[in-house]
């Protein structure tokens, strides 16, 4: 089980021979994930060390039954890359890639609804299903299989605290980056749904940031729906009003998207939220104990 | 980005959106002339991008040349509230029979577009939304199919007969701005029908999206227009994600989420962070250089911490990058450093070798904040 990648993930890498695309196809390789393809215009008939490259989408998923598109396109032509993705019936496209215009991302989301394709990202680290598959740039050796499911905005955040987990001997059933942009596929509600009826998991960490209103329509959802235990975290207590901090939706407007408040939102779902990555890997000790 | 007032405006003019004549004023002379060619009864308004201009004195509205020019002086030589007001905007006094509010800004939880339309302007919207909700008319447009007229007819239903029409056609005219501009907000407050019938935007306030700023060149050209830090610019110019803090730890880390992480644990740990500085990922030795040498150039800095968890990111390029910053400039201040994931081992061996009595090596990014905090404070 696991959610969203897993044994049968067959993946197809959109921009396999540029320099990042090549460097992390490789590296999902050598972790164990199947990596079935790679897609550039004009470089059909190439290989990636062995990996077979095709002009479009559609030719990949025809050749190699891939399943899963992974996304390594620079900003200006990644959107197209999605669309391509989807209309090739992929039932999971992983978008690494950041700085894509967001209204470009509203217009690829809304054309997304109702189709049987999930997003992950844009501007995220991917989604690992720790000992079955990587798709995208989590470093697969600091994970280690186990119950955790983690989902969250920021990358190395979700390292540091992944980290601290297997520090403690604490394994991770999938962890999913649903990147740091305003306007996203795959969110914290997506992600926790997927992990409230995955047999694998048995406790969610949930790793907000300050900016927008997803933690807090997660906490409505806990509340509701939830029943498992899940342990919070959110970044940005010390972010000032109005200021983008890296990310593209880590921003406070006005007087929302404070991290006190999503904090104080997850908290009334009976989330615990603790201060500092090392107290969230303590609280998830103490509530598997 | 966001734009000035003016400059919402030019885009606005070019959309075809009603404005009151106006022109920008640098000086008080210069306003003087505008004020004179416009007839001496105008608005002069500070440009600066903070709220409650009208309340706080940043907007006069005077009845002659002479007046204009007094308050044009005054703002470019007092700012506004603790802001440098470069220039002025100099409009023609109208008569405003009724205010309205108009915008659209991106709903980012909907992935799609809210257009929000009040029959009360020129106040604080959020005011409006909890003391009058009925005075709020809102509709959602799919970014795919724009906006329906039929959702143009719903949000000016309730306003006077004599707007909707001249409100409708800027609303359309308003969605255009979004698309034509990659704007994530265009909002008018006061959206004002005058007496002689005509509905003009008295306000403009537009923010750019950054991710589209290659599609806008002559947008992007408009941020010269903006004062900045010296440290910031310098930061920018390196490519480097930096945001300036009141604090006294410099801070360097890699990834947004872990950055912001690092700034909320040093504060738990009893000092404040100077700035948010993310190198990105797979920074090279001349990033962290680079970085290094914009933290140690801001004179509030007491102590450094660098917190870099490695993934795609190597620590020891991260080290090699840290020892060629401490070549090119002489620090007065302490470096803790935490490394932590690929070649983390590799890298902070470098550091023990290397035998700086400037860095502070740290085993957790606990132990770091904690040490950093204690420096800048035994710094101070």
């Amino acid at each position: 089980m696991a959610i969203l990648v897993d044994e049968i993930t067959r993946v197809v890498v959109q921009g396999l021979t540029g320099r990042e695309g090549r460097f992390h196809a490789l590296r999902n390789r050598a972790y164990g994930t199947q990596v079935v393809a790679g897609v550039t215009p004009g470089k059909a008939g190439q290989d990636v060390e062995g990996i077979p490259v095709f002009d479009t989408v559609a030719d990949a998923v025809a050749e190699t039954a891939a399943n899963t598109a992974l996304i390594f396109v620079p900003p200006r032509f990644a959107v197209e890359a999605v669309y391509e993705a989807a209309d090739a019936e992929l039932r999971l496209i992983v978008c690494i890639t950041e700085g894509i215009p967001v209204r470009d991302l509203a217009r690829v989301t809304s054309y997304l609804r109702g189709r049987p394709t999930t997003l992950v990202g844009p501007n995220c680290p991917g989604v690992i299903s720790p000992g079955k598959s990587n798709v995208g740039i989590i470093p697969g050796e600091i994970c280690t299989p186990g119950r955790v499911g983690l989902v969250s905005r920021s990358g190395t955040l979700t390292y540091q605290i992944v980290h601290e987990l297997t520090q403690r001997r604490i394994g991770q059933s999938t962890c999913v980056g649903v990147g740091g942009d305003p306007v996203h596929g795959i969110g914290f509600m997506g992600s926790l749904e997927r992990f409230n009826d995955d047999p694998e998991t048995g406790l969610v960490v949930l790793i907000g940031e300050i900016g927008g209103d997803d933690e807090e329509r997660a906490a409505s959802f806990i509340a509701e729906k939830m029943t498992k235990p899940v342990v919070g975290y959110i970044a940005g207590f010390t972010a000032p009003p109005g200021k983008r901090m890296g990310h593209a939706g880590a921003i406070i407007t006005g007087s929302r998207g404070t991290a006190q408040a999503k904090a104080e939102a997850l908290e009334a779902a009976g989330v615990k939220v603790g201060r500092t990555p090392s107290e969230v890997a303590q609280l998830v000790e103490g509530s598997l104990s | 980005m966001d734009l000035y007032e003016h400059q919402g405006k030019e885009l606005f003019a070019k959309q075809g959106i009603p404005l009151v004549e106006g022109f920008v004023a640098g000086s008080g002379a210069e306003a003087r002339r505008i004020a004179e060619r416009l007839g001496g009864k105008v608005a002069v308004k500070a440009q600066v991008q903070i709220g409650g201009r009208g309340k706080g004195g940043g907007i006069a509205l005077v009845g002659s040349a002479e007046e204009a020019t007094a308050a044009a002086t005054r703002m470019l030589s007092e700012g506004f509230r603790g802001t440098a007001v470069t220039r002025v905007l100099i409009e023609q006094l109208v008569d405003i029979d009724e205010q309205f509010y108009a915008a659209i800004s991106l709903d980012r939880s909907a992935g799609a577009y809210l257009a929000i339309v009040s029959s009360d302007g020129g106040m604080d919207i959020e005011q409006i939304a909890t003391e009058r909700p009925a005075a709020l008319r809102r509709a959602t447009i799919d970014p795919l199919l724009g906006l329906h007229d039929y959702q143009v007819r719903y949000l000016v239903g309730h306003l006077p007969a004599g707007a909707k029409e001249g409100s409708a056609d800027v609303l359309r005219r308003m969605y255009d701005v979004i698309e034509q501009n990659d704007a994530t907000l265009v909002e008018i407050n006061p959206l004002a029908l005058l007496t002689d019938g005509l509905v003009v935007a008295l306000d403009a306030k537009v923010t750019i999206d950054d991710n589209a700023l290659w599609r806008h060149p002559e947008t992007e050209a408009l941020a010269s227009a903006f004062p900045i830090d010296p440290v910031e610019l310098r930061a920018r110019e390196a490519g480097l994600q930096y945001v300036k803090l009141d604090g006294e730890v410099g801070i360097i880390g890699n990834g947004a989420g872990l950055v912001m992480s690092t700034l909320d644990v040093v504060q738990l740990a009893g000092a404040r962070a100077a700035n948010f500085l993310d190198v990105g990922g797979g920074a090279s030795a001349e990033v962290m250089t680079t970085s290094l040498e914009v933290i140690l150039s801001d004179p509030s800095v007491r102590s450094v911490l660098v917190n870099i968890f490695g993934g795609i990111t190597r620590c020891d390029v991260v080290a090699e990058g840290i020892l060629g910053a401490l070549e090119r400039v002489t620090p007065t201040v302490q470096i803790v450093v935490r490394l932590d994931g690929t070649n983390a081992v590799e890298g902070r061996a470098i550091l023990a070798r290397a035998d700086s009595p400037r860095i502070v090596p740290a085993e957790s990014m606990l132990e770091a904040a904690h040490k950093a905090a204690e420096l800048a404070g035994a710094a101070a």
